[in-house]
């Protein structure tokens, strides 16, 4: 008898199941409706970039490191073709190289060549130069949550700030383009 | 006059349908026959109005009326007619009401071939089908009414979408949404019978028709969404796990696995709870869908619009519609579960596990789509799961789905013998292995890894043909006379059923040639020049303008070459529409039973020759992608067409009852 009723509790917990599930799902959405962009500190701000040598995506026999970019500020971008939110980022991205102010470098994350190349030929291409993370260590280094995060580099070699998630007009006037400004005078 | 017409046949649909989710719910709770007889006719008011809506905002575009916002923002004097039509449905607003004309139309469908159901149960499905009609309608008339009007009223509109300018992109939204919607046939149904307390194989029958013909709808939708996205977005690549092709995708898995529930809850009379489950979360999916896109919650190239308000009003509806459904199944389900008992092997237990498959595969796809979501939503940034991520996790799902569909096809109800069930499956089996391992080799690949992705490609296409083929020998076996005459005898739902599995391997043969073989080129051409991908060359003629009626094109000529003979020629393009401003690439595609040859222009390489930067792709196979899906919708056809719906839907309600009913579970 007491072993039915237990049986008969389970199932009803088992049959409220979805209802929580859906409680849990439907309490993310409403966080997610208001939601923007947010930055994090990271442990890597305030520290030097790590080292790579790696391949570029235009000359793939040509092994770029981080010496190659010593003595500017510069900002490093982690994209990629199968990246969605990339794409809301660009134009932004493709507005701020034509000022000529800082290169960008992209870092082509966990990507296939033929599908970047197209990427950047059908959006457009912001980049100095794209380095290939093709299978992402490089990105692990750099403690890469997702894709796209955009790294600021001082001249000194120094990660000053970093930003994930897309680029947002606010976030470049507010905060990226004041910090280059800063990094520059240093 | 005609958008105030319009704006007024939606508050009184939004009247009717209050109507109709209230009264003939509360009539059958109390059992009021004059107020379940409401049902029928407010459900067909309601469509009537809806249809006076929409036609006024159809006739608002093609007269180019610029007074209404949402025509000035979405159309303008230039663009096609048919164009102009379609744009009714291209922005947010017309969507919406496209999706509640949907909705109109299915509960009318419902209303008119349900003469053989109870009164009651008619009054609870149309009931809940109301109340879904009125949030929406609320919806669309509180945050996005589409016959807004705009003073002072602009000379000319902004042009619709160039995206959308496309038959691909005309027909996709329709088909897609008569799925989304049309399962809330099942929705509603599953709620009514929670609601009644009654849960039998009778209701499975009853469901089994319209979910199938949701199923249909919904796989067209994707498959023309998927094919627009093939040559349209001009890289040849056709699915992008993009959150709003997942959107499309999880309503589609969950349905699948609705429709094998339902027809193991009709024969069996088992499933029951998982059944009424399913068919809840195949439209909360939907519901979902239509959520993820029009509140800019995900990012997405299809977000055309993005309104946190608009987000909020539909989270409150799905919090009312899934929550409260949920909930009703939480309380209730018990009391209709009495299963009937089935062996650990048997038909039963393989289609239990492709429905638990298939819901992890809907689980793990959902959770791809939201994990960028619930990452910001804890402040850990934002991201995107790329295909990476879906493609290792989906493709063993499906590989264990497809083994199981093979056993599943043959297998016997309540119980399947394992030395009789080995006995039938040790030939397939064997020709799989041998097939899968000998063709990539004799295909000519050697890297251990292609060969690899090949076999299992190939494995699980020959493994469902094979399977199928015992299957249908399996049946005749018994029967005398020639071999038309005994296939003839098979019921159309068995050849439904083969024909949707029969699509399956289709696709899957698409898909693993198209990924094992396709070839690509990347090259800056000048006039004159030739460049191979497989057994084809393209030659590159020249460069013309063109004039369309809304964009200016740089229309390129190539030759198609296959032993240095010319097939035909090729006319890729790049369009700029003039009112966006906005570059677009139309492919051109040499399409054939074994293949597309597609060429696409990239930009203009300023070096005085007339350089162009080209994309040329060879894509094998692609075809049976479609090719698989349109199989797949062709079982779902052949199964509605089967012979016992025709004859129930002629039977009285009560003859059916009497005859087929199960016993009702004890309170």
């Amino acid at each position: 008898m007491f072993n039915e009723k237990r049986i008969a509790m389970k199932k009803k917990l088992l049959l409220l199941l979805p209802l929580l599930i859906f409680a849990v799902l439907a309490s993310f959405f409403v966080v997610g409706l208001d939601r923007n962009p947010r930055e994090i500190p990271s442990p890597l701000v305030g520290k030097p970039l790590p080292e790579f040598s790696l391949p570029t995506l235009d000359a793939p026999e040509q092994i770029v490191t981080k010496e190659r970019f010593a003595g500017q500020v510069w900002l490093l971008n982690v994209w990629a073709s199968w990246c969605v939110s990339c794409r809301s980022e660009h134009p932004l991205l493709l507005e701020y190289a034509k000022t000529n102010e800082t290169p960008i470098i992209g870092l082509n994350y966990k990507d296939k060549m033929p599908d970047a190349k197209a990427w950047l030929q059908r959006y457009g291409n912001p980049y100095e130069m794209s380095i290939v993370d093709a299978d992402g260590r490089f990105g692990i280094d750099l403690g890469v949550y997702g894709v796209p995060e955009t790294f600021l580099i001082g001249k000194n070699g120094i990660i000053s700030y970093k930003h994930i998630g897309p680029i947002t007009e606010e976030s470049l006037r507010n905060i990226i383009i004041p910090k280059i400004k800063e990094l520059k005078q240093q | 006059m005609i958008p105030e017409i319009g704006q007024f046949a939606l508050i009184l649909a939004l009247i009717l349908a209050l109507v109709q989710g209230t009264l003939p719910l509360v009539g059958a709770a109390q059992g009021i026959p004059v107020w379940m007889f409401l049902s029928r006719r407010t459900a067909q008011g309601v469509f009537f109005f809806l249809i006076l809506a929409f036609g006024c905002l159809i006739y608002s575009f093609i007269v180019n009326d610029f007074s209404v916002l949402n025509v000035a923002s979405n159309s303008n004097t230039q663009l096609p007619l048919h164009y102009r039509i379609a744009a009714s449905w291209g922005s947010h607003e017309g969507s919406i009401l496209m999706w509640v004309f949907m909705l109109g139309l299915w509960s009318c469908a419902v209303s008119v071939f349900s003469r053989h159901l109870p009164e009651e149960v008619v009054a609870r499905v149309l009931g809940v089908m109301g109340l879904v009609t009125a949030g929406l309608l609320l919806f669309l008339l509180f945050t996005s009414n589409p016959f807004e009007r705009l003073f002072p009223v602009p000379t000319e509109g902004r042009d619709l979408n160039p995206l959308l300018q496309d038959p691909g992109m005309v027909l996709h939204p329709p088909m897609l949404y008569m799925g989304y919607v049309g399962f809330s046939v099942a929705f509603a149904f599953a709620v009514a019978a929670l609601l009644g307390g009654r849960l039998d194989a009778t209701w499975a029958r009853w469901s089994r028709p319209w979910t199938t013909v949701a199923w249909c709808f919904l796989t067209v939708g994707i498959m023309i969404g998927s094919w627009w996205a093939y040559y349209e977005l001009g890289w040849g690549g056709w699915w992008f796990w993009d959150p709003v092709e997942n959107a499309s995708l999880l309503p589609w898995l969950i349905g699948t696995a609705l429709i094998h529930s339902l027809a193991v809850t009709e024969k069996r009379g088992t499933f029951k709870i998982w059944t009424v489950l399913l068919a809840i979360c195949a439209f909360s999916l939907s519901l979902l869908g239509t959520f993820l896109v029009r509140s800019g919650v995900l990012t997405s190239v299809h977000a055309f619009t993005t309104d946190p308000r608009r987000g909020l009003f539909i989270l409150v509806f799905l919090g009312l519609v899934i929550g409260g459904s949920l909930a009703l199944f939480a309380f209730r389900a018990p009391r209709v579960g009495t299963q009937g008992k089935f062996e650990f092997i048997s038909r039963e237990t393989a289609l239990l596990c492709n429905n638990i498959l298939l819901a992890v595969a809907c689980g793990t796809v959902l959770l791809g789509t939201l994990y960028p979501l619930f990452l910001d939503a804890l402040n850990l940034g934002k991201i995107s799961v790329g295909p990476p991520y879906f493609e290792a996790v989906f493709v063993p799902i499906m590989a264990l789905l497809i083994v199981l569909m093979g056993i599943g096809a043959i297998a016997r109800w309540k119980e399947s013998p394992l030395a009789e069930l080995w006995e039938k499956l040790r030939a397939p089996l064997a020709v799989t292995v041998v097939c899968a391992v000998a063709l990539p080799l004799i295909l000519g690949r050697t890297h251990w890894q292609s060969v690899a992705l090949l076999a299992l490609g190939f494995g699980m296409a020959f493994w469902i043909i094979t399977t199928l083929i015992v299957s249908v020998t399996d049946r005749l076996r018994h029967l005398q006379g020639g071999l038309w005459y005994k296939l003839q005898r098979q019921p159309l739902s068995f050849w439904g059923m083969w024909f949707a599995h029969f699509g399956v391997a289709i696709f899957i043969i698409g898909v693993t040639v198209v990924k094992g073989f396709e070839a690509e080129r990347d090259v800056r051409m000048t006039p004159g020049d030739v460049i191979s991908v497989g057994d084809y060359a393209f030659r590159f003629v020249g460069i013309e303008d063109r004039q369309g009626p809304n964009y200016h094109a740089a229309r390129g000529t190539f030759e198609l070459l296959k032993d240095d003979k010319k097939v035909r020629n090729l006319y890729p393009e790049k369009r700029m529409y003039f009112a966006h401003g906005m570059p677009m690439t139309e492919a051109a595609i040499d399409s054939g039973f074994f293949g597309d040859r597609y060429v696409s222009l990239g930009e203009e390489i300023n070096d005085g020759k007339g350089s162009w930067s080209v994309r040329v792709y060879y894509k094998p196979f692609i075809t049976w992608l479609w090719g698989g899906c349109i199989l797949m919708t062709l079982g779902g056809v052949l199964a509605l067409s089967d012979r016992r719906y025709r004859v129930y839907a002629r039977k009285p309600a009560k003859e059916l009852l009497a005859g087929h009913t199960l016993p009702r579970p004890a309170h």
